[in-house]
């Protein structure tokens, strides 16, 4: 219903019960420290930065082993299971294993190394299989690669560059002088981008060869070792076999570990929440003996806290209302209803300061334009059941998570009502399938209308809940103009746009265009018509001479702004024929279904007909529910954010993020307390 | 051939054609688009592929729409349902037909760039969401427009 109402609470208190405290305050999660001194002589802020990067490095420690865990032993988990929420639990088991917090730490350490370990096998694997993959073109040799000859003989071992023929090798040597006649190549291999050549020549005769070979662009293989090409393969791959075994002795003691991934669960949690707690703790100034902590807290958990701390602690504590000047954190407070809607606030921005919440009205109109949308019954049902089941289900499901999800069972029941009003069912699976299974067609008559049949009549009434909302932005606006004493806004900005459009709306009703468009004649009595347009008049007349009003006694400029924001009567317009998407989002979703009825029904009755048919269904139906009911939160969303918070609202507040237990993986059940 | 040209059924089925056609290109076009930006995030982020997913879905109505007015149509001039039209029947069927063919084509194809770009918003900012979602919801409302004049159109003839 409304924004909660922000106190700033300041507290001094002893250093001896900072702990304490501290913990109490992490523990109740109602205040956001924020921390602002007038005069900030005499205090010091202690170094905790090193406390906390410690701190953050086991968190880091504990979630890294826990997904070496979920990568070597996953825990199974289901689809659904992420909706399950942070399970509970009690303190003591907490405290129990946060006991032995080094020896579970060290565990998570053992985990990260076996896991390395296990990288580096992995490494090796594939160098090895790099070598043999290198050696393959060798095999052909009978001498091992770094073979450098006889006593009276070199032997070169390397590649040329690019497919060379014999010829063109010993070419390479006649190039130079003749005196190299004692020389014998061996083509031992050839790609497509080397030739892998053994070469031998007399001693005398070395420097001259390899001097020839390296101006060819001749180098020596990269592995070099002592064995024949073969032999070296094959003591690779025995290598190889080896580091696999190891791979998998590793692999088995991190299975062996996996029974302590609820401790290192618990653990990361621990270190989370005392890397927070030494955050605040950081911040705080200090003197030799006190500490001062100041923040926002909810003026309703205000006293209690206030109490309890000064009673237990000692401390100090004082609670004074949020100055003028300062813009407090936001924090909703709604019904169990308007609740649903305030993830589609808040992703628009929360109210301001000085702005009202409207998640309570938003909500309303929210679950009814969804329902229009979607407007089919058996698909209103589906959606309500199905998140009806999650949360009965889920119960410790995340909070906004369980907000979303108890908006779209709400749109579900909207959805199921205008179903019931336009006589949706799967589209008009009714007739379809009593009509091709059963001879003779039945229908379940539309508690209102037909929107296919009468598509003008659904564009109307579409129009006119669109009129509805928009002026209910627009009211809300009045409200907080006049809730701020700001009369003269509320006049100007509301009360004249309210009287041209309410006019010019009347004038269209009676009008010959409105009664061939719909065929509805109005006639209203003389003295409406007249009214009608002595309000337009008004409105248009106070809009133009007043909406410049910030511009005083300018009149030309002040003029010319009015007329200005006269022109905004076509805005006006185009978010009323926006509200069409009504009626075409709604004509979507039957036409779709019957499309796919339709389909189902094209073998006619019988068994393979039938069984057709269910398939059809079954597909069609899924995918239309999926196309429409995404189509229904966009769309609802926009008109939401655009027609309707146009009106009046801009957010932008502050979200309030209290110092509290932000854990990962549990909750962590507070003591009840005496 | 003049048969042919007198023949309301042509005509109409002609409209139903375009109808399906162009604004199905529409938002074939503009889903690839979108696709291709919502992959890349995937391939950063696989976390916010469901994110990612609707936004590559958005320009994907127009096809829909199309499908929408075809088959309404198609109930009308005697293919599933109705009676056969005559050529000036026919030849208004296949008018009413164009706003979707067009508007469908066209919007589609800049719905389907926007969502790119949103789909970029959600990428570096994902709590902008709600935001981001609403820029291609912008482009749809000329689709929506089109379609109403269409489905209106086709009912009046």
């Amino acid at each position: 219903m409304s924004v909660l109402q922000m106190q700033r609470i300041n507290l001094c208190a002893l250093k001896k019960n900072r702990k304490a405290i501290l913990e109490r305050l992490q523990e109740t999660g109602a205040v956001e420290v924020d921390i602002r001194l007038e005069d900030d002589s005499g205090y010091v802020c202690e170094d905790v930065t090193s406390l906390r990067m410690t701190f953050e490095k086991n968190v880091r420690t504990a979630d890294r082993a826990l997904e070496v865990l979920q990568q070597y032993v996953p825990e199974k988990k289901g689809m659904l299971d992420s909706l399950a929420g942070k399970p509970l639990v009690d303190k003591d088991s907490f405290e129990k294993v946060v006991s032995c917090k080094e020896s579970y730490l060290q565990k998570a350490e053992t985990v990260i190394e076996l896991d390395k370990q296990i990288m580096a096998q992995r490494a090796n694997i594939q160098r090895l299989q790099n070598q043999i993959e290198s050696m393959i073109p060798w095999q052909g040799l009978s001498v091992p690669l770094n073979y450098s000859g006889t006593r009276k003989t070199s032997v070169f071992i390397g590649t040329l560059p690019g497919v060379r023929s014999l010829e063109s090798v010993y070419g390479i040597f006649a190039k130079d002088d003749s005196d190299t006649e004692a020389v014998d190549a061996e083509i031992v291999f050839q790609d497509k981008d080397f030739t892998y050549l053994a070469v031998i020549c007399l001693k005398k005769d070395a420097q001259k060869v390899e001097e020839a070979l390296r101006t060819a662009g001749f180098a020596r293989p990269a592995q070099m070792s002592d064995k024949m090409p073969g032999e070296c393969s094959e003591d690779f791959r025995q290598e190889i076999e080896i580091s696999k075994s190891e791979i998998e002795r590793l692999q088995k003691e991190i299975e062996q570990l996996a029974p302590e991934r609820q401790n290192f669960k618990w653990l990361s949690d621990y270190f989370r929440m005392r890397a927070d707690k030494y955050e605040v703790l950081g911040k705080l100034p200090q003197t030799k003996n006190t500490f001062v902590l100041s923040g926002y807290i909810p003026a309703v958990d205000g006293q209690k806290i206030k109490d309890e701390l000064s009673q237990k602690y000692e401390a100090v504590v004082e609670l004074e209302d949020i100055q003028e000047e300062e813009e407090a954190p936001v924090l909703l407070k709604n019904n169990h209803f308007a609740q649903a809607g305030e993830g589609v606030l808040a992703s628009f921005g929360l109210p301001a300061k000085g702005e009202i919440d409207p998640t309570c009205i938003m909500t309303v109109f929210y679950v009814f334009l969804f329902g229009l949308m979607l407007s089919d019954a058996a698909y209103g049902l589906i959606v309500a059941l199905a998140c009806g089941f999650l949360l009965k289900k889920y119960p410790r499901m995340e909070e906004n998570m369980r907000k979303s999800i108890r908006l779209f069972f709400f749109c579900g029941l909207s959805t199921l009502f205008w179903g019931i009003m336009f006589g949706g069912y799967f589209g008009d699976a009714v007739n379809v399938i009593s009509r091709t299974f059963f001879g003779h067609e039945v229908s379940i008559p539309a508690l209102w209308f037909v929107p296919l049949n009468e598509p003008m009549r659904m564009l109307l009434w579409s129009v006119i809940f669109g009129l509805i909302h928009m002026y209910t932005g627009l009211a809300i606006k009045a409200y907080m103009c006049i809730r701020d004493h700001r009369y003269a806004d509320a006049l100007c900005d509301v009360g004249f746009w309210f009287l041209l459009l309410t006019g010019l709306v009347l004038m269209l009703i009676p009008s010959s265009i409105f009664a061939s468009m719909f065929q509805i004649e109005v006639v209203f009595p003389e003295v409406v018509n007249t009214l009608s347009k002595a309000m337009a008049v008004i409105g248009a007349v106070g809009i133009v001479l007043m909406s410049g009003r910030a511009k005083k006694n300018k009149w030309g400029l002040r003029i010319a702004l009015g007329a200005y924001d006269l022109y905004n009567i076509t805005g006006w317009l185009s978010d009323a024929l926006s509200y069409s998407r009504l009626l075409a989002l709604g004509l979507a979703t039957g036409v779709i279904a019957s499309v796919f009825n339709q389909m189902g029904s094209m073998l006619g009755g019988g068994i393979v007909g039938a069984v057709i048919f269910i398939i059809v269904f079954l597909i069609g139906h899924t995918f239309n529910l999926a196309i429409n009911l995404l189509g229904a939160y966009v769309h609802t969303c926009r008109l939401q954010y655009v027609e309707f918070f146009g009106k009046f609202y801009e957010g932008g507040g502050k979200a309030f993020h209290p110092f509290r237990s932000n854990t990962k993986y549990v909750d962590i059940k507070e003591e009840t307390r005496a | 051939m003049s048969e042919l040209l007198t023949n309301g059924t042509v005509w109409a089925l002609l409209g139903v054609a375009l109808a399906v056609s162009l604004s199905g290109c529409g938002s074939a076009y503009g889903v690839g688009i979108a696709g291709q930006a919502a992959a890349g995030v995937v391939t950063e982020d696989p976390g916010k592929f469901a994110k990612v997913l609707i936004m590559q879905l958005l320009p994907g109505t127009q096809g829909i729409y199309g499908l929408l007015v075809a088959f309404v149509t198609l109930s009308r001039i005697g293919i599933l349902g109705g009676t056969q039209p005559d050529v000036v029947t026919g030849l208004l069927t296949l008018a009413a037909c164009l706003p979707i063919a067009i508007v469908g084509l066209v919007s589609g194809i800049h719905q389907g760039k926007t969502s790119a770009a949103a789909i970029g918003i959600v990428a570096k900012k994902p709590d902008q969401f709600a935001k981001a979602m609403l820029f291609p919801a912008m482009v749809e409302t000329y689709a929506i427009l089109a379609l109403l004049i269409s489905i209106i159109a086709i009912f009046s003839i």
